[in-house]
């Protein structure tokens, strides 16, 4: 290495350290994510793969509206696994962080994590019997004498899916929100109260705030591997409750049709990296909004705005899932509607300060 | 002690999360062969049914070996990640660390694709327990790398300069003094590890050759209800290992901060 005498030796050794995890992981993550890109642009001949290039894969995605539906049910299940993961555990998280025994919460971190380390197949069919016809909850209720029959929307659709994958990533949500709030430095607490403001509003304008690091976390660990789970859907999904993980696996494993199946799952990637992204756009702009108001309105006022602002772009977000379900292409213009609606609030944020 | 109504949410929530597990020893010994309540008697019929299945043994044979060896190796590899990210600065090192933690968010079904596509498609290579041993290291080294961040992190660098300065050479420096130090996070790391890819299914699914893993034989017989009640007893018998091996390894892993020094903060994420 010619610039390797720039470095000094501490340089040299940890990059020397580094080097056979890199390089483990260039040969076997990059090489093999650069190759389904090259394959997705190719094309199955019966058994053959046939390498000239060609747009085929990315163009039946594009027409065929089984591809924008499987996707938006996908992006649709994923958000909605998030979400309710997220509300779910933040109290978890602010309970152990804030009011558990410091020496005792390192024993409900673990009894947390447990659940997640045990067979994932055998959870996820645990939940068919807890939810089943004959299941856990409504022989429960019918002997209770709460339901006349078994119901029946709790299992093989896309409610079991949601609630089968809240379980499954649960952990995933609780840690990175503990660890969040475990760094927050609790003398800040004291000097808002202090400071005149209730309990309610130094939560909501000195934790949450300050919370969001570990939330935005858990959104991203979350929702990127719900997206490709194909287990939770086909087991627990019937008919109407198959996502697009299923498809790939089809693509792979059954119709032996490599090249659609690596568009598929790219495809698929890229509108859970898009949404994501929106998102956190979406956030910021929240959060652009607040600061510039903050101050100026009372504190109310902007906390309506702000609400009714976070509607607004649920209800976009879920105008934009609906539309996918058509084409890609009707999903696609949406998202371009999200972005200048995004561009026209900022540039009213800067008309004001002017 | 006061329970406040966040304690009790926070017990329920816990609730939630054994449910479905609380219920497999309790249909691991229930004599019907219907999983559904009510139970019908006792019997320990189904773990001998376990005990007599020879495609099921092979099956925990092969999970077995992978794990072994996907444990091993992503521990090695974390070793190094997590000491170089404890040494001082070196070009693109977040770039670099951040590459080699990816797997972690990327969905597993990605990873099981692209691998399957670059070995067979374009390989020609013939999938075996090597091929689900190389995926599974691959998601296994930002686990171990999150559990030894810690150990390496929270090491004096002082007390191998002290063993430097005394003559060591660097290699036995390090293996007299700074890996005793973090050895509760290697053995840590290694049951983690080991645990992850003995459950692993999807990337087994995609890429287990002709002798499938454990959970891949699992996924077979889920199809067949005959077969569900020797699950159950299957199923209690991993997790009751697995709560083993998880609370050895949480016994080093606090051991490994008790060692270091430093207040125990909680979970290895």
């Amino acid at each position: 290495m010619a610039w390797g005498s720039n470095l000094d030796s501490d340089a040299r050794r940890g990059l020397m350290l580094v080097s056979p995890p890199l390089v483990y992981a260039v040969l076997l993550l990059a090489l093999p994510l650069a190759a389904i890109v090259l394959f997705s642009f190719w094309s199955q001949d019966f058994v053959t793969v046939n390498t000239t290039f060609t747009l085929n894969n990315y163009q039946r995605i594009w027409n065929e509206p089984i591809y924008g539906l499987l996707l938006q049910r996908s992006l649709f299940v994923s958000g909605a696994v998030t979400l309710v993961t997220v509300v779910l555990a933040f109290p978890v998280a602010y309970y152990i962080s804030f009011h558990v025994d410091p020496k005792r919460k390192s024993l409900w971190l673990f009894l947390i994590t447990i659940p997640f380390w045990t067979s994932y197949l055998i959870r996820v069919f645990l939940w068919k019997v807890i939810l089943g016809y004959n299941g856990v909850i409504n022989s429960g209720l019918l002997s209770a004498g709460v339901i006349d029959e078994p119901l029946t929307f709790i299992l093989y659709n896309i409610n079991a899916v949601i609630i089968t994958l809240a379980h499954a990533f649960a952990p995933f949500a609780v840690l990175p929100i503990f660890v969040a709030l475990e760094k927050i430095d609790r003398s800040l607490l004291e000097a808002s109260q202090d400071l005149g403001e209730g309990k309610v509003m130094t939560f909501f304008r000195v934790t949450l705030p300050q919370a969001m690091p570990g939330v935005a976390a858990a959104l991203v660990i979350v929702s990127i591997p719900t997206v490709g789970d194909y287990v939770t859907p086909e087991l627990m999904g019937g008919a109407g409750g198959k996502l697009i993980a299923n498809m790939i696996q089809t693509q792979f494993l059954q119709l032996n049709n490599a090249p659609l199946g690596a568009a598929i799952a790219l495809v698929a990637m890229a509108a859970v990296v898009t949404a994501i992204l929106v998102i956190y756009a979406q956030g910021k702009l929240l959060i652009a909004v607040y600061s510039e108001l903050n101050g100026t309105r009372p504190v109310f006022d902007i906390f309506i705005l702000c609400v009714t602002m976070l509607f607004l772009q649920v209800l976009v977000a879920a105008a934009l899932l609906r539309t996918l379900g058509g084409t890609l292409g009707s999903g696609v213009a949406f998202f371009v509607g999200l972005v200048l609606y995004s561009i026209a609030i900022l540039l009213l944020l800067k008309n004001r300060r002017r | 002690m006061r329970i406040s109504v966040l304690g009790i949410y926070a017990i329920l929530y816990l609730i939630f999360l054994y449910a479905p597990i609380v219920l497999l020893p309790i249909f691991a010994f229930n004599d019907a062969t219907i999983i559904a309540f009510p139970l019908t008697g006792f019997t320990t019929g189904w773990f001998a049914e376990l005990a007599t299945n020879t495609a099921l043994h092979g099956a925990v044979r092969n999970s077995l070996f992978i794990a072994l060896m996907s444990a091993v190796i992503a521990t090695g590899l974390g070793t190094m990640a997590a000491r170089a990210g404890a040494t001082g600065e070196f070009p693109f090192k977040r770039g670099i660390i951040g590459f080699i933690m990816l797997p972690l968010v990327l969905p597993e079904i990605i990873i099981a694709v692209a691998l399957l596509v670059i070995l067979v498609q374009i390989l020609g290579m013939n999938l075996s327990n090597w091929t689900v041993i190389g995926a599974h290291v691959l998601i296994c080294t930002p686990f171990s790398i999150a559990i030894l961040n810690g150990a390496f992190q929270n090491l004096d660098p002082s007390m191998e300069e002290a063993a430097l300065d005394l003559g060591e050479t660097r290699l036995s420096a390090f293996r007299l003094v700074t890996l005793p130090l973090v050895m509760p996070g290697i053995i840590s790391s290694l049951l983690i590890s080991f645990t992850i890819s003995l459950d692993e299914f999807i990337i087994a699914f995609f890429l287990t050759g002709s002798n499938p893993t454990m959970p891949v034989y699992i996924w077979g017989l889920l199809r067949f209800p005959a077969s569900l009640p020797v699950i159950m007893a299957l199923g209690t018998i991993l997790v009751t290992l697995s709560i083993i091996l998880l609370t050895i390894a949480e016994y080093f892993r606090r051991r490994g901060n008790a060692r270091a020094g430093i207040k125990d903060t909680g979970g290895f994420l």
